[in-house]
């Protein structure tokens, strides 16, 4: 009714009274181009209009690491406050400054590298004109560390989480929670597990305490387990008829068939009966650890004070994680195009291919041609050409997303069932012109123009520096990274944009799932 | 170069205050964020302040959404907003978000039933830039028939995207048509596939022509700006445009008296599991007697949002019938709300079960009301929320430019953890009895299974009877 808003490329939400954010935040440059996945994952509020999956507590909504998609980054996991997912796929340094636009606003603040009297590590902005304190943290591991036959293990702990602990059953550990104002909440994929702690400094102390009850004295009570468990498997039953959530686990399983990556992240039926409470236990223990923890803060807080909260919320926690080896891998499959039958009217397409790994000195070139090709909102080639000229669909994107093992150039695209195969072969023929050609230069100047712009956006809010600072830590991009960001795109030439095409786009390595009843499209081998 | 810490972020004190009880209290006269002017033409403009990044946020809000179309047309509004970034008579097509982008801004628009919005994210040195361009397509569209008709099919994948595709948006779809039985708000904001389908460049242009002027519009921009800057800015752009005289206030069929509970059942296998849903109209906070609709979110809150809510306790912890159950009042509207629920049962619990125990838990909310503990928590959730919120400018702007298209104040929106922190539990109670009204319900549910009849095509339904 009212409250139930249609965007011309964003999200369909609903307000509470006043209240209408976090909504926004689904909405305000983030989700452009990505109709159904922030409606799905505004958990907070979950929408009627929206898939019931989306009430599900618990990562399972969620798109995980192989399939995760670039705005993941400021959706919510499980309502209790933001998650920290900081998927963006930016580039670590790899080029020096050589200039700057000259109009170019130039965000800066100053980070500062904290160490707690215990040798727990952390990066801070301080930020006192406001109460209230933001940390982002994470573990190594995600979903890849799930034993075999438990799949959805990381997932399940993420649920767990604010579900007991210390003395404290669900109930009364929720409503403490509550009580202090306090926001936490945890998610995962692939690689990683990341934590998300918001606080009123009035309330600091207390709710300080209740994140290290959280993260070293989780009861995993037998109820609480039993009760997860049950909106887990609901969650799954809902996403085995989502088309969305379909062709995103196939791709995964077929790109990635035998790696870790291609294992369903929220498991399966049998595997989430499977799990058990010692499971959890087991994958805490293991995954829980200081030496791989890295932790953003912004806010109203200093360096000695934010020592002090390090070491009460992380200090009791293991030296060493016990971390599964994971290998290498990257996309391949013998069969490139899959078709998932489904009774809908509108298939789901999404494809795919191996992509440059961060640390590749063509990689920000890589990332420049995609926001030409596929990742520039309104203004990219794919929109373009599938959309603008032949309204084939509503939303039509790519991402190159680099993992710690693998990275991918990937994309989708939703089409009536009739209009299928012409996507396809629009999007095949736009990569492979890209491929022969590359981008003209006023698509080259106008993409930096866009990425060097619009970086303060990503910075306007604490929770968004937050964030930042803990992908920092993770993607080893170095501390100056704010600084120097935009002079490693600046610095991108229309030369090297024209190689990494043509080393990247592929065409016939192309792996492609499709969910629906698409006309006129065979799979071939 | 901007240091952060010398830039001044009045948050909402009295909100923090409110939850903190400490010396915030003492500061709470400084929590008034917003400013206002109106432009000699009549366009409002609304400024808040955050200038702790170089970037606003800059939205225009007109007062015309789905629910101001005209019969026979839904989805026209919609099907405009997205017309709006076609050409105009000095933006060829296309151009417009290109020219954003390439000012290193995000732009989108979006409509619901009250209003249609369209924004802009960029550096402050670009907001001129962008306040000329939205001015301009504000009436200077041109609307070209190709583009028309290929937009026309985007928004039909739109639709399939967001319904046909998804069996718990279409129970949606259908379960709203049968609450509002006169009011608008029973047809989708994206509008009817068969109306869809034959909307035209004619219907948009009227649309346009009616309601797209600056004395039906409000224009919100957040972030590192003052209320002088943006009325200069506004002046030399929106106000060089002419009132339109053909603007008049928006009113709307209202419902009867709701007097018979209705029920529907959807069945379809692609639901993956079966969910019991229902709604009730309510009052919104524009309609609502003073402090009723607080109570209602506060009521909502306690009874079904959430683990610690009445209804996830009873269905799923103590007599585990359900995975999840939930609910939330919405009351953001011009006109009328709602109170919405949905229960996902446990495997094989019939729905008739799960329905007698929602009903239960709401027969004792009503009889007894809610803990004075549950009603504490609850307005620190909501007041916790308002604060953390004001972290976003782009949340902001859409806060107030939200309540302010829909008829609220500034002084509404900045009184509401106020407003929350004076709700009694008789109110809530009150608001328990009056809201919980069956015969005011829908009660939806969709089934996992084939349908008994083949399911009817959305694009060709029953020919009119044109006699």
């Amino acid at each position: 009714m009212n409250d139930q808003s249609t965007s011309r490329g964003g999200a369909t939400f609903r307000s509470l009274g006043l209240t209408v954010a976090g909504i926004a935040a689904a909405l305000i440059g983030v989700a452009l181009l990505r109709p159904s996945a922030p409606q799905a994952r505004d958990a907070a509020k979950p929408a009627l209009a929206a898939p019931p999956t989306g009430q599900t507590k618990g990562s399972s909504t969620a798109p995980k690491m192989a399939e995760a998609k670039p705005d993941a980054k400021t959706a919510p996991k499980t309502g209790t406050g933001p998650a920290a997912i900081p998927t963006t796929a930016e580039p670590r340094a790899t080029v020096s400054a050589r200039r700057a636009a000259p109009e170019q606003v130039k965000p800066s603040m100053k980070i500062q590298q904290v160490t707690s009297p215990g040798g727990i590590k952390a990066w801070l902005v301080e930020e006192h004109s406001v109460p209230l304190l933001a940390v982002r943290f994470s573990f190594d591991g995600g979903s890849s560390q799930d034993p075999a036959g438990k799949e959805g293990v990381a997932n399940f702990l993420t649920a767990m989480m604010d579900e007991g602990a210390g003395d404290l059953d669900h109930t009364k550990y929720q409503e403490r929670m509550e009580e202090l104002a306090m926001r936490m909440s945890f998610t995962d994929d692939a690689d990683v597990m990341y934590g998300s702690f918001e606080t009123l400094t009035a309330n600091r102390d207390a709710a300080v305490d209740m994140l290290r009850l959280a993260i070293t004295k989780p009861r995993f009570d037998q109820e609480a387990v039993e009760r997860i468990r049950k909106q887990l498997l609901s969650g799954l039953a809902f996403a085995a008829k989502n088309p969305d959530r379909v062709v995103q686990r196939e791709w995964s399983a077929l790109a990635f068939k035998g790696h870790s990556y291609g294992r369903p992240a929220n498991g399966t039926p049998a595997t989430v009966a499977a799990i058990t409470r010692d499971d959890l236990v087991a994958f805490r223990q293991k995954n829980f650890a200081r030496d791989t923890l890295h932790v953003g803060v912004v806010g109203d807080i200093s360096a000695a004070e934010l020592g002090v909260l390090l070491d009460r919320v992380f200090g009791d926690l293991p030296a060493k994680a016990d971390i599964t080896p994971v290998g290498d891998a990257a996309p391949d499959a013998k069969d490139k195009l899959k078709i998932i039958e489904m009774d809908v009217p509108q298939s789901v397409v999404r494809f795919g291919m191996n992509a440059l790994p961060r640390k590749d000195k063509d990689f920000m070139a890589a990332y420049v041609l995609n926001q030409i090709l596929g990742g520039g909102g309104f203004a990219s080639r794919l929109m373009e050409e599938v959309r603008e000229k032949r309204g084939l669909a509503y939303s039509v994107y790519s991402y190159i997303q680099p993992m710690r093992r693998a990275s991918i150039f990937a994309g989708g695209v939703a089409t009536k069932n009739e209009a299928v195969a012409q996507s396809i072969d629009v999007i095949k023929q736009e990569l492979t012109r890209m491929a022969a050609d590359g981008p003209s230069q006023t698509e080259l100047d106008n993409a930096k123009s866009y990425l060097t712009g619009s970086f303060p956006l990503q910075l306007d809010t604490n929770a968004k520096i937050a964030n930042r600072l803990l992908w920092m830590q993770l993607e080893d991009t170095g501390i100056d990274y704010i600084d120097t960001r935009n002079a490693q795109i600046d610095a991108v030439t229309l030369d090297d944009v024209k190689r990494v095409a043509k080393r990247l786009l592929k065409v016939d390595d192309l792996i492609i799932t499709v969910v629906g009843k698409p006309k006129g499209l065979a799979p071939r081998g | 170069m901007i240091d952060r810490a010398y830039r001044v972020f009045s948050l909402s004190l009295i909100a923090i205050a409110m939850l903190t009880a400490t010396t915030f209290a003492r500061h709470a006269e400084a929590a008034t964020r917003a400013s206002e002017a109106t432009l000699p033409n009549g366009m409002r403009i609304v400024v808040i302040p955050d200038h702790r990044a170089p970037v606003v946020t800059h939205m225009v809000w007109y007062r015309t959404g789905a629910a101001d179309e005209p019969p026979g047309v839904s989805g026209i509004a919609h099907f405009l907003e997205h017309l709006m970034f076609k050409s105009t008579d000095t933006i060829p097509n296309g151009e417009f978000s290109k020219i954003v982008s390439r000012l290193g801004g995000q732009d989108n628009a979006f409509t619901a039933q009250d209003l249609t919005a369209y924004f802009q994210r960029v550096a402050k040195d670009r907001l001129p830039k962008v306040m000329a361009l939205e001015a301009d397509r504000m009436v200077h569209l041109r609307l070209e028939e190709k583009e028309v008709l290929t937009e026309r099919n985007v928004i039909l994948e739109e639709r399939r995207t967001r319904v046909e595709n998804n069996p718990a948006a279409i129970l949606d779809e259908q379960m709203n048509a049968a609450l509002f039985m006169s009011h608008p708000y029973g047809i989708p904001v994206i509008g009817w596939e068969h109306e869809i389908a034959r909307l035209s460049r004619e219907d948009a242009l009227a649309f346009y022509k009616t309601h797209y002027a600056p004395n039906n519009a409000i224009l919100v921009v957040s972030g590192d700006v003052t209320l002088d800057e943006v009325r200069k800015l506004a002046e030399a752009t929106y106000g060089k445009i002419p009132a339109n005289p053909a603007v008049v206030p928006r009113a709307r069929p209202q419902e009867p008296p709701h007097r018979a509970a209705r029920r529907l059942e959807l069945k379809d296998p692609r639901a993956g599991k079966a969910s019991w849903h229902r709604m009730y109209l309510a009052p919104s906070y524009k309609t609502a007697a003073p402090g009723e609709a607080e109570a209602l979110d506060i009521l909502m809150k306690v009874t079904a949002d959430g683990a610690t809510s009445r209804l996830y306790k009873a269905l799923v912890v103590e007599q585990r019938i359900a995975s999840s159950a939930r609910g939330y009042y919405s009351g953001s509207g011009r006109d009328d709300g709602k109170i919405s629920i949905v229960v996902v049962p446990a495997d094989g619990v019939p729905m008739a079960k799960v329905e007698a125990a929602v009903d239960a838990v709401l027969a004792d909310v009503r009889k007894n009301g809610v803990t004075a503990a549950e009603i504490e928590r609850a307005k620190k959730s909501y007041i916790a929320e308002y604060v953390y919120e004001a972290d976003s400018q782009a949340t902001l702007a859409r806060r107030y430019g939200w309540a302010l298209t829909v008829g609220q104040s500034v002084a509404d929106i900045e009184a509401w953890p106020d407003r929350i922190a004076k709700v009694t539990p008789e109110a809530v109670q009150a608001a328990a009895q009056k809201s919980f009204d069956i015969r005011r319900s829908v009660t939806g549910t969709l089934l996992p299974e084939a349908p008994d009849a083949p399911p009817q095509s959305a694009a060709n339904p029953a020919k009119p009877n044109r006699s």
